[in-house]
């Protein structure tokens, strides 16, 4: 456990020590479209991973992420843009009230589960979103404009890698597994008289805060966001990503996340087909592999020759 | 007083709709347990693919009942197969296979559906009038248009009809046995697989009548107009009672009214909110719906 902890920490350190260089040695020589890119592909690494602990780990459908990511937007934009707060600290104000919001959301819904959870948090992304439609504050149907671009690639990976490290030493404690457990049989877990509830909404809430982050770099992304953004086919496309990488696994949604982000990128020509695409593959994937690229496996254990205990 | 009876026709006619869309998704859950988000889709087809037939046989020039209905029929049949397609393709493979994987691959249909959609027939078409409009005004400021008629005429024969097939024929009684239960009707003897087929083809016949009669009326048909459509429709399944179907017919009613009384008092911009507000109070206070029969999950 200690050795595990250290290993995390560790890890932690060195990785802040690369993006950073990175960032201030290799990213003032790259192609802006390059970093562009990379930094998109982190954004939806980390909302990704913040709804891969919603659906992935704890198994609750929840179709509306998206309007968690708008409120993280929204909230840590309105802080910068009215109130001078500094925009990485707006950021992380915005991932609190994306949090606040999850928990809203998740306490009565939770109550629900599968197909009902996933219209309900739909729901919701459709009435955040006309609310912000309708609110002057915020810009309405237009949006809001003129916000400081500080999302960094720096700044996004160390989000992402937070992020990362959180999730990773939440799923490995006994909390984390306690989430799986809801997730593979949840009258099992209720019968040993665990609070099933409020497991979910605890997990919900930590993704809803990972998702505002999400949001918060979106909005120093290009100096605006609008309502649009944030609607249900972002939602979907989460989704999708989640499921394609493998629900229950990390760094498979991550590689889903980076691939398909890049992919229309890439084949620019065909970039209207992005969409058939992504739902052809979803099907296809839904018959073939329902499990996801990865399954419930690491990237990890690709590589190391050692059998894994089943689970862990 | 004159604008409370204007909006309950409007609510009456844009109820009937609902209703008539919500009426697949609800039978679908009963059969299958599944909420079917390509259903909206389905709809969305049908009203283009009713733009085309009127195209294709000259209709749009020269109107005729004959052709009109023809029109229709042809609507109600391409969606009938469309329907039994995606079952057949996507979902029946799925059977054995859990929920959440099979409501995925719904998402799936309905995205690929509408994103070919965008592809086919372009972001946005003008359906023309072949069906005469006329009005009239039997009170300062209430107008009564023969499009709201003819809407709550076709929607009331066809849930007669649906009504006639599902308590009166062997294929209904089928039908309400594997809502009831699927595992005991197939023990029966009951070809569960047909029914379920059958199920699909009854309630895509129905969205497509839903979609021609708005592009009837609206005359602006997008590829999109499903995602919205689709979704209030099944809000309105939910307040009914999802698997019952008076209450599907309810909840449709009672959802179109209070979205124009809403728009027509208050603001219309919230408009798609009350939709998703009385989905979110239905469920957390009644999960079963108004008509809804109470399940307990059990081990």
């Amino acid at each position: 456990m200690l050795r595990s902890a250290i290993v995390g920490y560790g890890a932690l350190v060195v990785g802040l020590a690369a993006i950073w260089a990175v960032h201030y040695f290799v990213i003032p020589w790259t192609d802006v479209y390059f970093t562009s890119v990379a930094i998109r592909i982190g954004i939806n690494m980390l909302a990704v991973m913040a709804l891969s602990l919603v659906l992935g780990f704890t198994g609750q459908f929840s179709l509306g992420h998206a309007g968690f990511m708008a409120i993280g937007a929204y909230s840590s934009g309105y802080l910068a843009l009215h109130m001078g707060v500094p925009p990485m600290l707006a950021t992380l104000i915005g991932g609190f009230a994306a949090a606040i919001g999850g928990l809203t959301v998740g306490l009565p819904s939770l109550r629900l589960s599968g197909d009902y959870l996933a219209v309900v948090t739909l729901g919701f992304n459709g009435i955040i979103i006309v609310v912000i439609q309708n609110t002057k504050a915020l810009g309405a149907a237009l949006g809001m404009i003129g916000l400081p671009q500080a999302t960094s690639f720096g700044w996004t990976f160390t989000w992402l890698l937070l992020g990362g490290v959180f999730l990773r030493n939440l799923i490995r404690s006994p909390h984390g597994r306690m989430l799986m457990a809801v997730r593979d049989n949840e009258i099992a877990v209720r019968s040993l008289g665990i609070d099933t509830t409020r497991a979910k909404v605890t997990a919900f809430v930590l993704g809803a805060f990972w998702a505002g982050i999400a949001g918060g770099l979106i909005a120093f992304l290009n100096a605006s966001i609008s309502p649009a953004q944030f609607s249900y086919d972002r939602s979907i496309e989460l989704v999708a990503m989640v499921v394609l990488g493998g629900t229950g696994s990390m760094s498979g949604p991550l590689i889903a996340a980076a691939v398909l982000t890049a992919l229309p990128e890439v084949l620019r020509p065909i970039a209207q087909y992005r969409m058939v695409l992504y739902s052809f593959v979803l099907i296809v994937m839904m018959l073939a592999r329902p499990q996801g690229l990865m399954g419930s496996r690491e990237l990890i254990d690709l590589f190391s020759r050692r059998k894994k205990v089943a689970g862990v | 007083m004159t604008v409370f009876l204007q909006q309950l026709i409007n609510g009456l006619s844009l109820g009937a709709i609902y209703a008539l869309i919500a009426l697949g998704y609800t039978m679908v859950y009963g059969t299958l347990q599944l909420i079917n988000f390509a259903h909206g889709e389905v709809y969305m087809v049908g009203a283009f693919v009713a733009l085309y037939l009127a195209r294709w046989t000259g209709v749009v020039d020269n109107p005729s009942i004959p052709g009109v209905a023809l029109v229709l029929l042809g609507a109600m049949a391409f969606c009938a197969a469309l329907g039994m397609t995606i079952e057949r393709l996507a979902y029946r493979p799925l059977r054995k296979s859990t929920r959440l994987n099979i409501l995925i691959t719904a998402i799936g249909v309905s995205l690929l559906l509408q994103n070919l959609g965008l592809l086919l027939f372009g972001p946005i078409d003008t359906f023309p009038t072949i069906v005469p409009e006329t009005q009239w005004e039997p009170m300062v400021g209430l107008v009564i248009r023969s499009n709201d008629l003819i809407t709550l005429g076709v929607t009331l024969s066809l849930m007669l009809g649906l009504r006639h097939i599902v308590e009166k024929t062997q294929m209904g009684r089928a039908m309400r046995a594997v809502s009831h239960s699927r595992d005991t009707a197939a023990m029966m003897g009951i070809p569960v697989d047909r029914v379920i087929s059958f199920t699909f083809a009854l309630g895509s016949v129905l969205a497509a009548a839903a979609a021609f009669l708005v592009a009837m009326d609206k005359h602006v048909i997008k590829p999109d107009m499903g995602a919205m459509g689709g979704l209030k429709a099944f809000v309105a399944a939910v307040l009914g009672g999802i698997g019952s179907i008076p209450g599907a017919v309810l909840g449709g009613f009672m959802l179109g009214i209070s979205e124009t009384l809403v728009s027509g008092y208050l603001a219309s911009t919230y408009r798609d909110a009350i939709a998703f507000g009385i989905l979110i109070i239905v469920l957390l206070v009644r999960p079963s719906g108004l008509l809804g029969r109470h399940t307990v999950e059990k081990v």
